[in-house]
């Protein structure tokens, strides 16, 4: 880190936001930071406003959908009401919860698709192609490039639109559930991707997230959101496995889970039972 | 008796040739609840979209209480399979809430007295009686994909097929679709469930069919899918076991796949010493 501590890469002060043609808000009062290379995970019932946030967050409420916003987003500490849709796109990339929404529907392969981002930044051919496979590789979706981005499963979907996002190289990555139709040793694959592009590039990553055995493995921090506003947020390990989740519409990890049905009969968790995620064998099973 | 669903040798390749199934043959009796799981793009949706007519195999034979689906109309085969899409925008179209789920009920004839009563408890089932009025598209994601669940629900038919039901549910949602799962099973219909969610499939699902390219690699209870001589099978398809069933095999009290059933494991044991 440089002598001036740098603009946190997104930053929201004192946010409130209320849809055209709505008088409630969805979200009330929102703090909240992330700095380069951090990821923090949003977790929270339904209708708690997550997929507001990301769409806030990224700073296309209320740009492209109007809408109410007070207080202040920023990314790399310029207001977002300042920005153009173009410089806000290079800035941040979001990622939908419907893979099929962000699908533009006009490419007839998935190379085409990932490529259509960076072609639209104007990017020279050379570079385009460079980024594609990078992004490709990234997502593992290199046997999908050929193929009809129409006739791909729900999982092969959300990879090509999580990789068409990846190819734009924002800093500031908005991601609404982005494992929701995944395997789960793809889950991990892209849990572990995403954690490494942050780790190796600096990429700042908010991510809305119903996996809390993945926010477990990669979030920094997690933020709980219930009726628009945070109900609690800190370090991830601390925050998920307080015990007042359930109550909250949040399922707690698998292993806090374990343990509390362990406490409960009365049996203590033995240390060599654990380490609580994952079988080691299962991931050298992945090619 | 033959089982309700009988799938016969059947391969399937798309347009785009795609070999999407190979020889699966597989025989589901009525009332079972049976999870369908494997890596993205194994062939669990091709397999399932077989069983209500909208896909027809391309070699071999689906039998539906023993008649061969080739020559069953789709109209006749939506009374008696409902499919809550994996995507709900597929499905929705309606102006409101109400308005989707009467649609199925009253397009296979139901009587407008039981369109309402099956709409009602089919919105109850899901959690959204408060929003009977309210256009699909105001609902978030989680909402739509219950309503989708919903409008399938009301069809009252005898086999009903759940694509990734618990994609995108909070805890409550989750819990919500176990109780609709074993609802189902109490009323004597047919569950057929694809997820990814290894441990809904463990907890809520008395069979586990688990496919990898097409094929099915795996079919047992969930104590026999997940158990350690399984792990490796699963890996193939980028599947893991659930948690206790790998605490299970650590602790050395077997193949426990759910919370509930290692505690019972741990408990005995600790019983047994003392």
């Amino acid at each position: 880190m440089s002598a001036s501590t740098p603009a946190p890469r997104l930053s929201l002060r004192d946010v409130s936001y209320g849809y055209v043609g709505t008088s409630a808000n969805v979200l009330q009062g929102i703090d909240l930071e992330l700095a380069e290379g951090r990821i923090v995970g949003v977790v929270g019932p339904n209708e708690a406003g997550k997929s507001t946030l990301c769409l806030v967050a990224a700073g296309l409420a209320p740009l492209a959908i109007g809408g109410r916003l007070d207080g202040t987003v920023e990314q790399d500490g310029v207001d977002t009401r300042t920005l153009s849709a173009g410089d806000l796109g290079q800035r941040v990339g979001i990622l939908f919860q419907n893979p099929v929404t962000q699908l533009s529907g006009t490419s007839v392969t998935v190379y085409e698709e990932i490529a259509f981002g960076p072609r639209n930044l104007g990017l020279p051919l050379g570079e385009v192609a460079t980024r594609v496979e990078w992004a490709a590789d990234l997502v593992g979706v290199r046997d999908l490039l050929p193929r009809d981005p129409a006739r791909l499963s729900g999982g092969q979907a959300q990879l090509v639109a999580l990789g068409s996002v990846l190819a734009l190289r924002p800093g500031t990555l908005v991601l609404d559930e982005p494992t929701s139709q995944l395997d789960p040793l793809g889950t991990r694959l892209v849990g572990d991707a995403l954690a490494d592009l942050a780790a190796e590039t600096g990429t700042a990553i908010l991510m809305v997230e119903h996996k809390t055995d993945l926010l477990a493995r990669m979030a920094d921090e997690v933020v709980v959101l219930v009726d628009g506003k945070i109900a609690k947020s800190g370090p991830a390990a601390e925050v998920l496995a307080d015990p007042a989740l359930p109550a909250l519409g949040v399922e707690p990890p698998s292993d806090v889970r374990l343990r509390a049905a362990l406490a409960e009969a009365g049996i203590s968790f033995d240390a060599s039972w654990g380490p609580a995620w994952g079988v080691q064998a299962a991931v050298g099973a992945r090619e | 008796m033959t089982a309700e669903i009988v799938v016969e040798n059947v391969s399937f390749v798309y347009p785009d040739g795609t070999h999407a199934l190979a020889d699966v043959d597989l025989q589901i009796p009525r009332g079972h609840r049976i999870a369908i799981v494997g890596q993205n793009g194994s062939g669990k949706s091709t397999l399932v979209r077989h069983f209500n007519g909208l896909l027809r195999p391309t070699t071999g034979r689906i039998l539906l209480d023993g008649l061969d689906t080739v020559g069953v109309h789709v109209a006749h085969l939506a009374s008696r399979v409902g499919l809550a899409f994996q995507n709900p925008d597929r499905q929705i179209f309606a102006g409101r809430v109400k308005a989707e789920v009467a649609f199925g009920p009253r397009n296979i004839g139901m009587a407008q007295v039981e369109v309402e009563q099956a709409v009602y408890a089919a919105l109850e089932a899901v959690g959204l009686t408060g929003q009977a009025d309210t256009n699909p598209y105001d609902l978030g994601y989680s909402r739509r994909k219950l309503l989708a669940l919903a409008s399938v629900l009301a069809m009252r038919t005898p086999i009903v097929l759940l694509d990734e039901p618990t994609t995108g549910q909070d805890a409550r949602g989750v819990a919500r679709v176990q109780k609709i799962v074993s609802d189902l099973a109490d009323t004597g219909r047919t569950v057929i469930g694809i997820s990814h969610d290894m441990r809904f499939v463990a907890e809520s699902f008395e069979r586990v069919v688990v496919m990898r390219a097409g094929r099915i690699i795996l079919d047992g209870t969930p104590s026999e899918v997940f158990a350690r001589e399984s792990w490796d099978a699963l890996a193939s398809t980028y599947l893991e076991p659930p948690l206790p069933a790998r605490i299970g095999v650590r602790a050395g009290v077997g193949s426990t796949p759910t919370d509930a059933l290692l505690v019972e494991a741990l408990s005995q044991r600790k019983v047994a010493a003392s």
